[in-house]
This record gives C-alpha cells, structure tokens and sequence, in this order.
C-alpha cells in the first residue's frame, strides 16, 4: 500500500467516500476485452452517475415539453426546470446573475459565440489577438476565421518546456493594438494550471477583455468567475458528469447585452417583421432554437452532483493520484512525461520510448485500459515538445488508486512487446 | 472479436523493429507521400518501376508499429512483381484490412494475412493501408495523399476532443 492509498485510509469517509462515489457510475462495472474497464480518458468525456442518469429519464418520462411556448401544464414545468437548471450553472460557477449563463451546445460553441458576438463587432483590421501555444484548436480556429476575415492579427504567447506558459513575454505581447485574450484555464494536453487570474489582471489593466476556456478546469476545481474577474468563461456539459450536447458560456452581462446575436432563429427575439426584427434579452438573444432542453437539466443534476461531494474534494483527490501516477511514471526507465508543470490538474500525458502512441493505446485497450492517444486537438503544442501525439491518462474523482496500478503494469506490458 | 495481441505478433513486431526497404531510391520513377491527418503519421514511398517489373522500391517516415511493418511487408510483397500484380495485392490487401474480404478469399495476400485482424479495429485500419494507399498514388502519379482523402475506402473523419 503506497503512502498516499494509508493517507486515504484514515481519511474521514464522510469527506471523501470513494467506494459510495464510485457505485454511482455503473458504466464502470464494464468490462473490456474480459478485463475490468479502467477508464483514463475523462479529458475527453466523463461517465455519468445514476443520478443524472435518473434526472434525464425523469425528465423525459415526466416533464418533457418546448420550453418558453405554450401556457400548458407540461411547457410550464419543462421551462421552469430549464431555468432551475441555469440557476444551479450560475450558482456552480459564481456568476452575479442568471442571465450571464447562457446554455450552448459545448464549449466550441460557446468560443464561436463570442467570437461571432463579440469578435466580429469589436475587433477589426490591425487588431490582435492574444493566444496561447497550450490552445485546444476550438479556441485557435475560430480565431484564425476572424483574423483573415478582418484582417486581425493573432499573438502567441510561448510555453517552456514544462508545458508553462511564459508570463513575461505575454505581458511583452500587449499594445495599443491588443484587443482580445483567449487562454485556457488548464491544457487538456498536458494538464498545465495556467496563472490566469494573473493574466486577466494584466489584460483588464490594459482595457482588453479575456475569454477563459474552462472545458477542462471545471471538471477538476472549483471555478469563481467573479474572484477570477474574467470576461468570458467556456466549458461543457459532457466533461462535467453531464450529458453531450451542452454547454456553458458565461459573460458579463453588459458584454453580452452589446455583442450581435450568434444564431438567428426562434426565442432569441422580441418581435419579427419583414422591416425589422427586434432582439430578445440576455440570454435569450443567444438561444435560438429549441435548447437541448433534456441536456441542460441533466447538467443541472451533474452539478449538483459534483457540488455535493465538494469540488475542493475531487481536486484533492484527484491531486493525490496524480501524484501517485507520477511518482511511479518518474521511476519507470523508457518512459516520459510530457508536460512537468508546477502546477497540474490530474491529466497525465506521457511517452514510451521506441513505442508510437497509437501502439500503446491499442495494446492498453486490449488489458481494459482506454486512455486517449493523438495530437488532442492541440498540435501547437506537440509541434513544441517535437513529438507527433501522446499518450494520455487523465483521471477522475471516480478512479480508484488500483487503477493508477493497473495502468503502470499497462506500461510495463507494452514495453516488454516492444523489446 | 480479435484478440488485440494477434494483431502485434512477432512478424509485425520484427519488421517493425528491422524495416526492410527502408530509406530513399536516388532517381524513383514513382514517388508519394502519405498522410495519416488523424495522428500526424506520414510516409513516402519510392519506386523504381522498369518495362516489366519493380525493380527497387523503398519507404521512410514517422509511423506506428503496424504502418511501418505494413510498409515494410509491403515493399518485399511487390519488388519484382509487375505493376499489375501490384496494384491486384493492394486491391486484396485493402479489402482484407477493410474487412470487404477474408484473407482466403485473397489468392496473392500470402504473409500479409498478419494484417487481417486490423479489420476489427476501426481506428487503426488506416494505420494498416496508409503504405498501400501511398504506394497505389505513387502509381497513379499523385504525389501525395492522405488516409483522408475522397478516395480513400475508409473515409469517415474521426472527431476528438
């Protein structure tokens, strides 16, 4: 039993009980290749608990209706859950209002959004855009879209070789151009914490507002965009124990209130005529459409979720295998980390070497094992540590230490093919 | 379902750790390169055709295990072998990796059968016939091509996250 496994031990079960946490998922009582299923790859989605399982069928056995129409009993309690479900959103990230979470189809929605909303108003030929090396390409492209449709100009802000953003030479990045900041708040690849409370400061004190990717940050933390002071906050359901298809962005509300709508279409407006259609409120003006009512709920179930055992306790567990995971990476020859940041959240991207990625994740699945192997949508980012892909673990608060074993002895199998 | 280990036996494992054929033709007559967009894998391949057979042919690139040693099977497969009878063994072989054929119903598919069990594992399929589709644009003079492109008999873009 490792320190950490003794540490848990003593624990108080109350805090943290992982054996109750865990009967919650039953997706993780699969097994794969008649193997136990060890699932690793919570950076790209996360499982779902029976209770959110429970909240959508609940939802569409019972309360299922469009929402904001008709005067009957069942749009009545499908709107009123739909709006109970952005209140918990709002509640879950720290927002000052309601209407400054808007309900979208996933974080690139949400980063379109703005970009379309925002980007397309405000920022114009000669502007530029700050970006970091550690970008998921869902906040590179839409960006890259603007600039060669303005004629803007994107800035980079460099990473070490730790996979840590350099502080300095993003604040040497500003000038009187500088209109925008888009930061993720932790690298999907490398499991990088970005200082960005810091960054947003230096930004704000410079008139530039910041957009926040959060899609990895909010499954692993607690998220306070009023104590980060950001100006735009992204994130998805599907990372956070909820449903795909939903999303969140949050924004100050006297931003939103100036940005163009995103979408046009059906509840995102006042009035329609042929001479003039005027322009529903926030959030509103950004939800056209029948919502992916079914989804908001769930996400709203999910967050109450993760609320109720404590985002400050996932991260401590979370932080405790990490620890472990790399304690025992560190100590295994021919294999690498990539990404050594100081601070991390517990993703785990790593090198074996003489084995391509793709090899170890085939033969990782084939001991029950998924981790995700591939660029992870950040090719900026592998273009820098001068390697094609990874492999990556990254955990969540439902694995257990034995799955940090399983994974090692994983390693060691495709090392011992290999030799 | 396959199992997984059968697909890394000791003749894929072999030639990947000794590709045979491996490096650059000085004069190639046909030459192209193959990119596998969905892991950043690419390989180039060179051959020497004359009047009536492959004289010399030859690959290089960054790739997994199962491209390299499918490449590296794949130049032993055709050298000598006439363009004809080649492009009949990358009819089979993609066929057989696609799952469309068994190997026995591949008459010419001989060793190569190994790759069989690739066809029960959607996401490394391309991993599989990137060489043979490099080697059929080689021929047909396109100088580069992609596991991505319209043609290709496993097109279907796989998202991430």
């Amino acid at each position: 039993m490792s320190e950490i496994q003794a540490a848990l031990k003593f624990k108080s079960p109350s805090a943290f009980d992982f054996e109750r946490i865990r009967a919650d998922f039953p997706i993780l009582n699969l097994a794969v290749n008649d193997k136990p299923l060890v699932y690793l790859d919570n950076a790209a989605s996360s499982q779902m608990p029976q209770q959110v399982i429970d909240r959508l069928v609940r939802y569409q056995t019972t309360q299922h209706a469009n929402i904001n129409r008709a005067v009957h009993h069942l749009s009545e309690v499908a709107t009123s859950e739909f709006e109970e479900a952005r209140r918990k959103l709002q509640h879950f990230i720290n927002a000052k209002e309601e209407r400054e979470v808007i309900f979208t189809s996933g974080t690139t929605d949400a980063i379109n959004l703005v970009m379309h909303g925002y980007g397309r108003k405000f920022i114009g030929a000669g502007d530029e855009i700050i970006l970091t090396t550690l970008e998921h390409h869902s906040n590179i492209v839409p960006w890259q879209m603007l600039a060669e449709e303005k004629g803007a100009k994107i800035r980079v802000v460099p990473i070490n070789d730790a996979g840590e953003l350099l502080i300095d030479e993003y604040e040497k990045l500003f000038n009187e151009r500088t209109k925008f900041v888009g930061v993720m708040h932790v690298s999907n690849a490398l499991g990088t914490i970005n200082p960005i409370k810091e960054m947003i400061a230096f930004a704000h004190a410079r008139g530039v507002p910041v957009l926040v990717d959060g899609a990895q940050a909010t499954p692993h933390m607690k998220v306070d965009v009023q104590d980060l002071d950001c100006d735009f906050y992204a994130f998805s359901g599907h990372k956070l124990c909820g449903p795909t298809g939903i999303g969140i962005l949050y924004g100050r509300a006297a931003l939103l209130e100036n940005m163009q709508p995103f979408k046009g279409g059906g509840d995102m407006i006042l009035s329609v005529t042929f001479e003039k259609t005027l322009y529903n409120t926030i959030p509103h003006k950004f939800e056209a459409g029948t919502p992916p009512i079914a989804a908001a709920i769930g996400l709203g179930a999910a967050v109450d979720y993760l609320s109720e055992i404590g985002m400050d306790a996932i991260a401590a567990y979370e932080l405790s295998l990490l620890k472990n995971a790399t304690e025992q990476i560190n100590a295994m020859p021919g294999v690498r980390i990539l990404g050594t940041a100081e601070h991390k959240a517990a993703v785990l991207s790593f090198a074996v070497d003489g084995v391509h990625p793709h090899d170890i994740g085939t033969l990782l699945n084939q001991e029950g094992i998924a981790v995700r192997t591939g660029h992870h949508c950040a090719q900026p980012i592998m273009q820098r540590l001068h390697v094609p892909a990874t492999s990556r673990a990254s955990f969540a608060f439902y694995n257990s230490m034995d799955e940090v074993d399983a994974l090692i002895a994983g390693i060691r199998t495709v090392q011992k093919i290999f030799t | 379902m396959t199992n997984y280990k059968s697909l890394y036996q000791e003749v894929i494992l072999d030639h990947n750790k000794k590709p045979r054929n491996y490096g650059a033709i000085e004069h190639p007559s046909h030459h192209a390169v193959g990119h596998n967009p969905l892991c950043g894998d690419h390989i180039s391949v060179d051959v020497d055709l004359g009047d009536e057979r492959i004289n010399n042919i030859a690959f290089q690139g960054e790739s997994c295990a199962i491209c390299k040693a499918s490449a590296s099977m794949m130049t032993t497969a055709v050298k000598g072998k006439t363009r004809a009878e080649a492009e009949t063994l990358i009819q089979e072989f993609l066929a057989m990796a696609t799952g469309k054929l068994t190997h026995n119903a591949c008459p010419n598919i001989g060793r190569l059968a190994v790759f069989a069990g690739v066809s029960d594992l959607p996401t490394r399929v391309k991993c599989a016939i990137l060489p043979w589709h490099t080697l059929s644009g080689a021929f047909n003079a396109v100088e580069t091509t992609s596991t991505e492109a319209e043609e290709d008999p496993m097109h279907a873009p796989i998202g991430d996250a």
